[in-house]
This record gives C-alpha cells, sequence and structure tokens, in this order.
C-alpha cells in the first residue's frame, strides 16, 4: 500500500520546516518505501490549496490510502500524526490489504 | 486610537441604499467592520450586496470567503434578487474563497498551526479580481474547526490586518444568539473590528420590524440609533434613514388649486406647491371628494398625480370620480395619473413605503395623494407608523411635490387621532371636515386648523355635497364647541351684536 501525501506549507516558517522534518522522520521510520510526498507552498500555488480548502498550515493530506485524511500543524505530536495516518507502531507492517 | 480623531477616515461608499447616508458616506476605507446579528437577520445578504454593489457601482472587484454556507448556496440565494454571481465571477469580478468544513472531516491538529494558508488563499483571490471590498462570511463557525478559539481570534486579527495592507475594505459577519446583549459569541469583535454594525429582526406587535444600528464606527462620526431597513427583491436591503432627511422647509411662495375654488379663496389663493396638506375627518364627510378634486386640479393644470388609495379599490375610486363628473380613466390613459391602490395589511410599513418612494420616483408627479394614511396605522407598530408617516412626507418635500394626505377620525363628532398628532408638524396645512349637529340635523363644517405661511381664514364654514362635488358656504354663526363634538348656541340679540362687531356685511345665517 502506497502512502501518497501532501504537505501545505506557507514559505519558509519556522512551522513549515519544522512540519518537514518531521514528516521526514515519520517517513523513512514507518513508510520506508512505500511513500510520496508532495510539498506545496501555498504563497506560490494557492489554487491548489483552494482545491484541498486549506486553512491551516502547516496541513498533512492524506490522499491515498483513501479516504483523504487531513493533519493539522507542524507534525510534532508524533503519536497524533501516526493515528491520523492509520500507522499502527506495534504492528510490524500493515499486511491486510 | 485617539490620532485618528485629527483626520478623516476616508469612506467607502457602499452602495447599499441607505447604508451610506446613515454612515455619513460609507465604510471606514481599508479597515475592517463586523456585521452582528441573531440567524435570520440579514447579515450575510448585506455582506453580499455590499460586493454585489461594489461591482455593480463602482467597478470594484471583490472576494467572498464563506466559512459556513456553500459557495454554490451563497450564490443560489441571491439569485433571487436578480443578482448573477456566477457571472460576475466568469468575468472575474468576484472571486470566492471556499473555507467550509467538508462534511464530516475532523481535522487532527498534530502541533503547532496558523491560519496562513487561508489568507494565503484570500490574497490570491483579492488579486486576481484586482478587489476592493472582502466579505468573511459567518466566521463564528471558523471556531469550531480549531480546538483554541484564541488562536483562531488571533489569526483572523492577523488576516484581518494583512487585507487591510493590501487596501481592501473588510465585511465580517458574525452571529448573535439574541437580539440583545454581547455582540458575537467568541469575542471576536474586540480584537478584530474597528466598526461594529449591528442588525435586529425583532417582533414588535405581531409585525417583523428590521433594524440597524451602528455600534461603533472608531474614529469616525456616524449617525446613532437604530435605522429601520427592509428587504425585498428588486434593491435588496434598503435602509430608510428617519432623522438622516434633512428638513426642508417650504420655499416656493407659487401656488396650486385644491380643486374646490371657495377653498383656495380661503387658504388665501390656493394651496402651496410644496407643502404637504392634512385633510381629516370622520367617514363620510367627504374626504375622498376632495382628494377628487384636488387630483381633478392636477389633470385640468396638465400636472401628473399618483393617487395612493389604502381604502378603496381603483373601480371604486375611478367609479366615484365618474359620478362626480371626474374621469380618471381617462386621465390615466392620456398619462397623466396613475391610480395605485395597495391595501395597508399586505406587507409591513417599510415595504410600503419603499413602494411609494419608487412609484413616485419613477413617475415623476407634480402632486400626491394619500387615501387615507390612517389606514396603514394598523399595519404596523406605532413606532414604524410614525416612521413610515415621517419619512414618506420628507420625501415629498425634498422632490417638491404637493401632497394631500387623508386622516380618517374615529369620532364622528370631533376628536384627534394618533395621524394627527404624528405629522402636525411636518404638514403644512391641516383642514378639518367635522360633522356638526345642529337644531337636530346633521351638517358639515370645514375649518383650515392651520396654514404655513400665509393668512388663511379662521371660520368653520359650512359646506354641502352633491352631485357636483364639494359646496363650500358661509360659516357657522352663533355656535360654539363645533370642533368638540359639544355645539352650544348663543342667544340671537348677542349673536348679532358680535358679528355687527366684526364683520362690515351683514351676514346671511340660514342658506
Amino acid at each position: 500500500m502506497i502512502y501518497r501525501l501532501r504537505l501545505f506549507i506557507t514559505g519558509r516558517t519556522s512551522h513549515s520546516l519544522r512540519a518537514l522534518e518531521n514528516l521526514r522522520q515519520i517517513c523513512e521510520s514507518e513508510l520506508k518505501g512505500r511513500y510520496e510526498v508532495e510539498v506545496i507552498d501555498v504563497l506560490e500555488n494557492p489554487d491548489l490549496a483552494d482545491e484541498e480548502k486549506i486553512l491551516a498550515t502547516p496541513t498533512l493530506v492524506r490522499k491515498l490510502p483513501e479516504p483523504v485524511r487531513k493533519i493539522v500543524g507542524d507534525l510534532s505530536d508524533r503519536e497524533k500524526v501516526l493515528m491520523g495516518l492509520d500507522i499502527y507502531k506495534s504492528e510490524p507492517a500493515p499486511s491486510e490489504e | 486610537m485617539s490620532e485618528s480623531l485629527a483626520w478623516e477616515i476616508e469612506r467607502l461608499p457602499t452602495g447599499i441604499p441607505g447604508f451610506d447616508q446613515v454612515c455619513s458616506g460609507g465604510l471606514p476605507k481599508n479597515r475592517s467592520a463586523i456585521v452582528a446579528g441573531t440567524a435570520g437577520s440579514g447579515k450575510t445578504l448585506m455582506a453580499m450586496q455590499f460586493l454585489h454593489a461594489g461591482v455593480k457601482y463602482f467597478d470594484e472587484g471583490g472576494v467572498f470567503v464563506t466559512f459556513e454556507e456553500s459557495p454554490a448556496d451563497l450564490i443560489l440565494n441571491v439569485k433571487s434578487f436578480g443578482w448573477d454571481i456566477d457571472e460576475l465571477i466568469r468575468k472575474k469580478k468576484i472571486a470566492v474563497v471556499d473555507a467550509t468544513p467538508d462534511p464530516g472531516e475532523n481535522n487532527i491538529q498534530a502541533g503547532a498551526f496558523d491560519l496562513a494558508g487561508l489568507m494565503a488563499r484570500i490574497e490570491n483571490a483579492a488579486r486576481s479580481v484586482k478587489a476592493k471590498r472582502v466579505i468573511l462570511d459567518a466566521v463564528g463557525a471558523l471556531f469550531p474547526q480549531f480546538s483554541d478559539s484564541n488562536l483562531v481570534r488571533r489569526e483572523l486579527h492577523r488576516i484581518a490586518a494583512g487585507l487591510r495592507r493590501l487596501n481592501l475594505t473588510i465585511v465580517m459577519t458574525m452571529e448573535r444568539l439574541d437580539e440583545e446583549g454581547g455582540i458575537g459569541r467568541f469575542g471576536v469583535e474586540e480584537y478584530v473590528a474597528d466598526n461594529v454594525i449591528i442588525l435586529r429582526n425583532r417582533l414588535e406587535q405581531e409585525r417583523r420590524r428590521r433594524t440597524i444600528e451602528i455600534l461603533k464606527f472608531r474614529g469616525v462620526v456616524h449617525q446613532k440609533g437604530e435605522y429601520t431597513f427592509t428587504i425585498d427583491r428588486l434593491d435588496g436591503i434598503t435602509i430608510l434613514p428617519l432623522s438622516a432627511i434633512e428638513l426642508k422647509q417650504g420655499s416656493t411662495n407659487k401656488r396650486v388649486s385644491s380643486g374646490i375654488p371657495e377653498l383656495d379663496g380661503m387658504c388665501g389663493g390656493g394651496m402651496y406647491r410644496d407643502s404637504i396638506i392634512l385633510i381629516s375627518g370622520a367617514t363620510g364627510t367627504g374626504k375622498t371628494l376632495t382628494v377628487t378634486h384636488y387630483i381633478k386640479a392636477a389633470i385640468e393644470a396638465g400636472e401628473r398625480a399618483i393617487l395612493f388609495g389604502s381604502e378603496e379599490s381603483r373601480e371604486q375610486l375611478t367609479r366615484n370620480a365618474r359620478s362626480w363628473g371626474i374621469d380618471f380613466e381617462g386621465a390615466e390613459k392620456t398619462g397623466l395619473l396613475r391610480i395605485i391602490c395597495r391595501y395597508p395589511d399586505v406587507m409591513g410599513l417599510e415595504d410600503h413605503l419603499l413602494q411609494m418612494r419608487r412609484d413616485i420616483d419613477d413617475f415623476k408627479p407634480a402632486r400626491v395623494a394619500v387615501d387615507s394614511l390612517s389606514a396603514f396605522e394598523l399595519a404596523g407598530s406605532r413606532r414604524s407608523f410614525r416612521e413610515f408617516v415621517i419619512t414618506l412626507t420628507s420625501h415629498l418635500k425634498h422632490k417638491e411635490i404637493t401632497g394631500l394626505i387623508t386622516n380618517t377620525t374615529p369620532m364622528l363628532i370631533g376628536g384627534e387621532s394618533v395621524t394627527e398628532s404624528h405629522i402636525s408638524t411636518i404638514t403644512d396645512t391641516i383642514i378639518l371636515l367635522r360633522y356638526v349637529e345642529l337644531h337636530g340635523e346633521m351638517r358639515r363644517g370645514l375649518a383650515i386648523l392651520k396654514m404655513r405661511g400665509t393668512q388663511h381664514q379662521k371660520d368653520i364654514r359650512e359646506y354641502l355635497i352633491d352631485g357636483e362635488g364639494m359646496h363650500i358656504r358661509d360659516a357657522f354663526r352663533g355656535v360654539h364647541g363645533i370642533m368638540t363634538g359639544t355645539p352650544t348656541y348663543m342667544f340671537t340679540r348677542e349673536r348679532e351684536q358680535l358679528s355687527d362687531m366684526f364683520t362690515a356685511k351683514p351676514l346671511s345665517l340660514d342658506e
């Protein structure tokens, strides 16, 4: 199962940088080899933000697997991010598909 | 903000009818205003009208940001006013930012964030249509989406400040739970808005009364108190400023005929062109006949006239006129006369007023008659009636139209009604028609109670009504107390002596 993720940020603020770093760590440790991340700067690409109805930044959008999920914040609360992405740390690998 | 008192803050005329008058020129430019009100008070409509009028009258682009209703619903809701927002979006005059939460979506919060994403979207939308105006509809709906209200407040403040820097004038709507008490639920106004406007929709004597109040405009002069407004299909919101209308006193000395030669004589040669004449009398005293004479005089002088009927149908009015030999239908065909009959109960007084004003502005009459004005008394609360009368008569005066209005007194003999007390100060001439019981007979007496700016006869004159209309005869002599309804008689000798003292020529007492 591939995780297709979009991270919406606004410029290179401290929130943005922290979110990028936190997401990188989570993906590397939990989703290695099965994720795609697209980083979208709302300031440069507001139309995509309209499409996803982004209000808060940073916002992480899980496009796949469905349903679409949104996680708001700089992703420093790792537990909540994992919960939001439906990744269960205790399980070795989500084999049920 | 004390420095703002030193200079005048620039205004942005909104284009909402009446609003700019009430707030002395418009909303403070490049600032934010909160429009707060209970559900159904017209907040969203006002915001949308602000946007639509901006494009329509000033060619100013606008952005609407919606937090509660979907853009499609908002656009559909104002279609009935003839506002085609979709078309304006296509023409790049209006842009939409959809900030409504998706149904069933719950935001997971995992760390620190701000609403810079929203700000970026609004900025982008504003750029795309070169906006001057932004509305944020139902900002209260933003709060439940995030757990931290303080953060939302702070972010709204940042957005408002950011938009101001882009030279945008902002209107935010906010729901109130009840008509009195706090402005909004989330304390946004404390942080965000320089200006607060409150819309109310109260039930008064079983009638809805909509009002607008400018609670504060920081550092700016504005009218105080509540103003009535109405919502209708043609113009959306129209505010009816009452005291904002300047009172222009009659300045002309041109006279027009009342249609009754004797009455013109009593008034010193006719009515003043820009005066308001009140005819007050009980049922059957000949008020409608007086109106008919007055309309006839207009037609004969080649002047346009509107007759507003509130008690009788147009058929009744034309038939009555015909029986007195006056052709209303012919005059309507030639375009000199328009008869408009609306029963008072069909709508609120504010709507009546708006319609009448429109009729007047459209037909541009030289004369207007309202028969009767008192019939409107029951169509609203005392207060709205008072506002209705004052605003209508002010409008006539403002347009320099001669106005004849009738008032039905509740009592057959003597008496006064609310209408008289409401408008006696604004009318220039008051003519009383009264029944007089004399020697066991009902007769009719006419008196001019006041006439501004000229001499008039103070006598109480008897008048007769026959197939040709109204004929005014001589004064009642030897009777006091006709107006109070309890006439008393003087002895003949005393009476003769008195009349000898005051009049040179002998009077015939019996016709």
